[in-house]
This record gives C-alpha cells, structure tokens and sequence, in this order.
C-alpha cells in the first residue's frame, strides 16, 4: 500500500507545483493592480484586498484543498450573524424590490445608493420573470419544494448572508458579511424565498 | 456623408425592434440571439454601421499635425515599423524597446503623442471614453488602426519576457476576486451558455471559437451607448460590474488582462469595428 502511495504523492506535489509556477508572484500582481487601482481611495483599495478566505479562493482558482475547505467554513461559519429575534422571515414584497434592485457598489453608484441583492441576475425566482440570469441555480419554488421546514430557512439565511459558510470560495457575494445587504433586508429577500403567498411559491 | 448618419438612425429604430422579443419571449435566448445576429449581419456594410465614421475621423487624425512639434502621428512605431498601421492592431499588444514597455494600442498612442508630437495628452485622456458632444481623439484612432487589421488573423505576441509575464498576470487577475461581492472576470466568463439576466456570457477561460469571436469584434460599435469603444471601455465596464474601483486608463492590469484575452483568442478573425447591442 506505502509504495503505491508515494508515487501518488509525488505525483499531486508535482502537479501542484507546476500551477503554482503558472502564477506569477504575488508581489508581482500586487505591483500591476498598483498600477492599475493604486490611484482610488483607501476605501476604495480596502474593497480588493483579499480577506484570509478570499485569498485562498484566489490562489487555488476557487479549488480550495480539503484542509483549506475546512478551515474556510469553520472561519466564515463564525462571522455569521443570526437576528436576535430569531426571526429569519421579513416581507416578501420589499424582498422583491432588493432581489431586483441591481445598484450599489459600483464606482457609477452616487454615494449613498441603497445596494440590492440583485438576486435576479444570476438566478429565477418568480417564474413568470423571463429575464433571469443562469449563473447561479433556479430558485423557482424554493419555499414551497422544501415545505418551508425551520432547518432549511436558517440554512438559507447563512447561505445569503455568507455563501462561503456553507460552499466554500462559492461564487455568490457574502451579502452579510460584505455589508452588502442589512439584516432587514436579508430578512425580506428571505420571505421572497420563503413566505407561500410570494410569487416564487406561486 | 450623409448616408452613414441616415443609415445610424435606420440603425437605432431597426435595433430598438431588434431588442424587443428579447424580453417578451420564453425562451428567451436562442431566437432574440438569432434576430440579434440577422440584423447584425444586415448592418455590416461600412454605409450603415456608424462605427466607420469613427474609422475616418481615425484617419483624419492620424495625419493631422499636432502637439509642440507640429507633426502628424504618420510618424508612429505601432510595432511593425513607423508609420506602418497595416496589421498592427493584430498583434497588440507588444513589446517595445524604446518604451521598455508591454503597450496596448492606446498606451502606445498617448506615448506617440507625448515622445513624437510632443503633445499635452491631458485633454485627450480625459476625453478617452465619447459622450454625448464630446469626441474621443482614442477611440477614433483605435478604431482607425483596428480597422487596417480587418480580417487578419489575431496574433498575441508572446516571445519577450515582459509579453510573457503580462500573459501570466493577465490570467491571474481574470481570476482575481474582490469588491464588495467578489467578483473576478471568471465569476462570469468562466462556464459555457451562462447569462446575467438575458445576457450572454461570452466563456473566456478557455481557448478557441467564443474568444476568438469576442476578441476579434472590438473596437465596436454600441448602439446602446451611440458610441465606438475599444477593450480599454469594455474592460472599465467589467470592472465597474465587478464593483471594483475605477481602474486607470492604459494601465498595467489592463494590459495584461488584454494580452491574456488575445492568447485566449488567438488565430480569430478581427472584423472590426463590429457592432454590437
């Protein structure tokens, strides 16, 4: 079994150092965004340096080893921040307006713009909507599939306020954690999701 | 000239109907896409895509005397020899050895301007992107120069050490996350028939036709913005999608990204300028 092994070893070392070899240094790419960002304002430069997570995402290409996987969860999973209330549903229809609102966080945005969730660029919600994006999953029935179990709505909610708590370097913002969203708000897009009389459960 | 005007405004009205099953229809993508293409082909003689009229208005300023010098940019190593604008474009970006530099066409333009004219580039940068009664002396000469590399083969020059680290760092920050939503350029443009909205996702991780298409269509015309624009806007747009700050004008990201872009895109046809929704 040891000898069959080694060579294995060996072999994803060898592979792992070939792609690492790929990409230049970071010192390097950090001199060309200089180049590029260096003129934009300290908070503005704070927004694209990589937290510990991020960083990881970026140097694996969003593979992350099984050791690093594990690590991120455990990390990410503790900046989660559950309402107090324990009340993880809001009202639908406002969950709507920040699921369609695509504004916010963008050098175009005047200050002050209310940021969205902007849900519907990457994923169906309500079927009768014909422009959805198809990045992430459809959501269509997404309550009502799931019988709008208590387990699944906190799962959801984690989800939406930190993706990477749940899939490691997932491609979906950490809505919460990046202060994209407000708890209110999340709380609404979750009825949008979750409450039967939305349109997505329709 | 009169045609080319008329032939723009024919343009807008045909397009606006163009765009209209595209949100009236289920499913959405496969015929609007067709309808889109049609059009697209309808209007890809020079006399209706208004994208020509910045190709000569390139070519008036290209010869124009300018700057403390009082010389033309007739004068201008593009990479193929001074004054040479044939097939330049297809191999941008490039090393040169009097800058020491990895330029892209418009980075090469504004050091022309500066060294050879001896021009206050100032006015012109901050005219890079048109607007509404406000001309761009970059996106006219882009387009011009493009242009003389219509329907030759794109050509990514990777032979000098700096072309090859652009290309390493150009496919590093393709997949560079940040922003308040860490986005990088692969959160969209790394999978096959995805969409934001009813949007196509050009897939640009991987080599091959969807690159080589995406690349060899810019300069282009956007109807949308009633404007010609080159990569450096397409690339401004990404990265203000991506909630990303204000990236700097004919920089080194850029840069790289592009070179990065025609790798991904090589041996494409470049039809330029195209026209695009």
């Amino acid at each position: 079994m040891i000898r069959t092994f080694i060579p294995l070893a060996a072999l994803l070392l060898a592979a792992g150092s070939a792609s690492a070899q790929e990409r230049p240094a970071q010192a390097v790419i950090d001199a060309y965004l200089k180049s590029t960002f260096g003129k934009a304002s300290a908070e503005w430069q704070a927004r694209i340096k990589p937290d510990e997570s991020l960083a990881v995402c970026n140097t694996t290409r969003n593979n992350p080893s099984s050791a690093e996987s594990d690590a991120m969860l455990k990390r990410e999973s503790a900046r989660v921040v559950y309402p107090a209330d324990g009340k993880f549903l809001g009202d639908w229809k406002k969950g709507y307006q920040v699921a369609n609102n695509g504004r916010g966080g963008q050098f175009s945005d005047p200050p002050g713009t209310v940021a969205g969730g902007n849900c519907f660029a990457c994923h169906q919600l309500d079927p009768k909507e014909v422009s959805y994006g198809t990045l992430g999953p459809s959501l269509a029935a997404y309550g009502k599939d799931r019988k709008y179990d208590p387990e699944t709505i906190k799962d959801a909610y984690t989800k939406i306020y930190n993706s990477m708590a749940v899939v490691p370097c997932s491609n979906m913002p950490r809505f919460g954690v990046n202060k994209v969203l407000d708890e209110q708000q999340i709380r609404d897009v979750m009825a949008y999701l979750f409450d039967p009389e939305s349109p997505v459960n329709k | 000239m009169k045609l080319p005007i008329l032939g723009a405004a024919a343009l807008a009205a045909v397009m606006t109907l163009a765009a209209g099953p595209l949100t009236a229809q289920s499913p959405p993508q496969d015929e609007s896409e067709k309808e889109i293409e049609r059009y697209r082909q309808m209007l890809s003689d020079p006399f209706s895509n208004p994208g020509f009229l910045a190709v000569d208005r390139g070519e008036a300023l290209w010869s124009t005397k300018r700057g403390a010098k009082n010389v033309s940019l007739e004068g201008c190593d593009l990479g193929e020899g001074p004054g040479k604008v044939e097939g330049a474009f297809a191999k941008l970006p490039r090393y040169f050895a009097d800058a020491d530099k990895v330029m892209d066409t418009e980075q090469r333009l504004l050091w022309c301007m500066q060294k050879l004219q001896e021009l206050d580039t100032a006015d012109v940068v901050k005219r890079r992107f048109s607007g509404p009664g406000v001309a761009s002396d970059m996106e006219d000469l882009v387009a011009f120069i493009a242009n003389k590399s219509s329907e030759m083969a794109i050509q990514p020059q990777l032979s000098h050490p700096k072309e090859k680290e652009m290309a390493a760092v150009g496919e590093a920050l393709f997949y560079t996350r940040g922003g308040v939503n860490d986005f990088s350029c692969a959160t969209c443009h790394a999978d096959e028939g995805k969409r934001i909205r009813l949007q196509g996702l050009p897939n640009l991780s991987v080599k091959g036709k969807t690159a080589q298409e995406t690349m060899g269509s810019w300069p282009t015309y956007r109807v949308s913005q009633s404007a010609l624009r080159t990569m450096q806007h397409r690339l401004w747009d990404c990265y203000r999608q991506q909630r990303w700050p204000v990236p700097e004008y004919g920089s080194e990201a850029l840069t790289a990204l592009t070179v990065f872009l025609q790798k991904q895109a090589e041996g494409g046809e470049i039809k330029v300028p195209s026209i695009k929704r």
